[in-house]
């Protein structure tokens, strides 16, 4: 497995300065079995704001989009191995692991990501998978919480992705997500920082045209956590928005705030029906 | 900045090139954003204004724009228009309020005000992320939107 992965990773380091355009009629077919809709209907609530949702891998080249296609190949799996062994460890005060509640992520955690962020009852509030990974680690596990966009954390999510891999995204909007979703929607439409830039200027008005070198997808957040070439790690959604409105030369949000987790249910929205691919693999 | 400028030579001060640059927020655009004066009074040199359009840390206008001229220069983006031929459908009038501002041409723009300090939301200070207090340095300075506004009047088409 690693040395596969390590080949893979030469291989492309190759490869890199290819500029090369997505096939647009190809598809996503991981392990030759799991079978990703990475382009289909808008969910209901865009209003005819895009006239399909594609997924990232789309607008990626072939090789990275190959990359993609089988687990031995692509190298954020390499981080779900890492995961694994952190999900059988126990930690802090309680002397509990993931596995002394969720026993196997294969069996507990089918569909947990397709559905995140979500309203937590109890709580009150709008969760993302990562607020709920550290919810458990400092309350069940009485263990420290991890550094939200760590290392440690996105190959947590990326373990639990894999549970939801090939199942469409289906976060709820209504009820008492709703106004976290609305902020969500109005942060996307505003034109942040010194370059006035919204979400939508470059992800709803230009996907598919270049900004310099780089190809303009729809922004879509359904392959999160995402290995990029570009960093060699795993990313989360909201260390790439950081980075987005930051380079708008705004004052950027912190990860984890509740404006990044009204971003994430919002952005999370428009893929509704898109497969969760985590971990993708983008450049 | 008229009455600044007035000022400074009823006072008898010395007039400098320095002192007759239009201050950001003193441009005045007509009812269809172009501006007439120049910000500077030091006519624009389009050897610079070309190297400043292509430069990833000055305008780097190339990043939406295709220009055929700087075809050196590599990976032009597609967002915006193709500048070819964009001193025979602008005056220098109108290039230099569509650089400015070009929000005052083109109501709801994408484009960046390149010569605006205030009225945005979550000023950064550049590029780090961090907030800054308006005024801010605009992206270009009046001599640079000058040289990029010269180096657009030649971008004839044949």
């Amino acid at each position: 497995m690693k040395f596969k992965a390590m080949t893979a990773v030469a291989a492309l380091l190759v490869a890199a300065p290819t500029l090369g355009m997505a096939d647009e009629d190809a598809e996503l077919v991981v392990n030759g079995e799991i079978e990703m809709v990475t382009k289909t209907e808008p969910p209901a609530h865009l209003e005819g704001a895009l006239p399909e949702i594609m997924s990232g891998w789309r607008f990626r080249s072939d090789e990275t989009q190959q990359t993609q296609m089988d687990d031995f190949d692509n190298p954020g799996m390499i981080f779900v191995d890492q995961a694994q062994a952190a999900w059988d460890t126990a930690e802090g005060s309680e002397g509990k692991s993931c596995a002394s509640c969720h026993n196997e992520p294969a069996s507990s955690m089918e569909g947990v990501r397709a559905v995140y962020p979500k309203w937590n009852e109890e709580a009150g509030e709008v969760r993302t998978l990562a607020m709920q990974i550290n919810d458990c680690r400092e309350n069940q596990m009485g263990a420290e919480p991890w550094k939200y966009t760590g290392s440690k954390m996105t190959a947590m999510e990326a373990l639990i992705s894999i549970e939801s891999r090939g199942m469409p995204v289906n976060v709820a909007i209504d009820g008492p997500a709703q106004s976290t979703w609305e902020q969500g929607k109005e942060m996307y439409y505003t034109r942040y920082g010194q370059l006035e830039l919204s979400c939508a200027n470059c992800h709803e008005d230009n996907y598919g045209n270049m900004i310099r070198a780089d190809h303009l997808s729809q922004g879509q957040i359904n392959g999160f956590p995402v290995y990029r070439l570009k960093n060699t790690k795993l990313n989360s959604s909201h260390a790439r928005f950081k980075g987005c409105i930051r380079d708008t030369r705004a004052e950027t949000f912190k990860p984890g705030s509740p404006e990044f987790v009204a971003l994430e249910l919002y952005v999370a929205s428009r893929g509704n029906g898109l497969s969760v691919e985590a971990p993708s693999v983008r450049n | 900045m008229m009455k600044w400028i007035v000022a400074a030579i009823v006072s008898g001060a010395p007039v400098l090139a320095a002192a007759e640059t239009v201050a950001p927020a003193d441009v005045t655009f007509d009812d269809y954003g172009a501006v007439e004066q120049s910000l500077t009074g030091t006519p624009g040199d389009p050897a610079n204004g070309a190297a400043i359009v292509g430069n990833k840390k000055a305008g780097n206008c190339v990043a939406c724009h295709q220009i055929s001229a700087l075809s050196d220069v590599p990976f032009h983006g597609e967002v915006g228009p193709m500048l070819d031929g964009a001193g025979d459908r602008w005056s220098e009038a109108e290039l230099r309020g569509i650089v400015a501002n070009s929000k005052m041409t083109f109501e709801g723009s994408m484009m960046p005000s390149y010569y605006k300090t205030t009225g945005y939301i979550r000023p950064g200070d550049g590029f780090t992320g961090k907030a800054a207090e308006e005024p801010l340095p605009p992206l270009l300075e009046a001599q640079q939107i000058e040289d990029v506004v010269a180096f657009l009047a030649t971008l004839k088409e044949e």
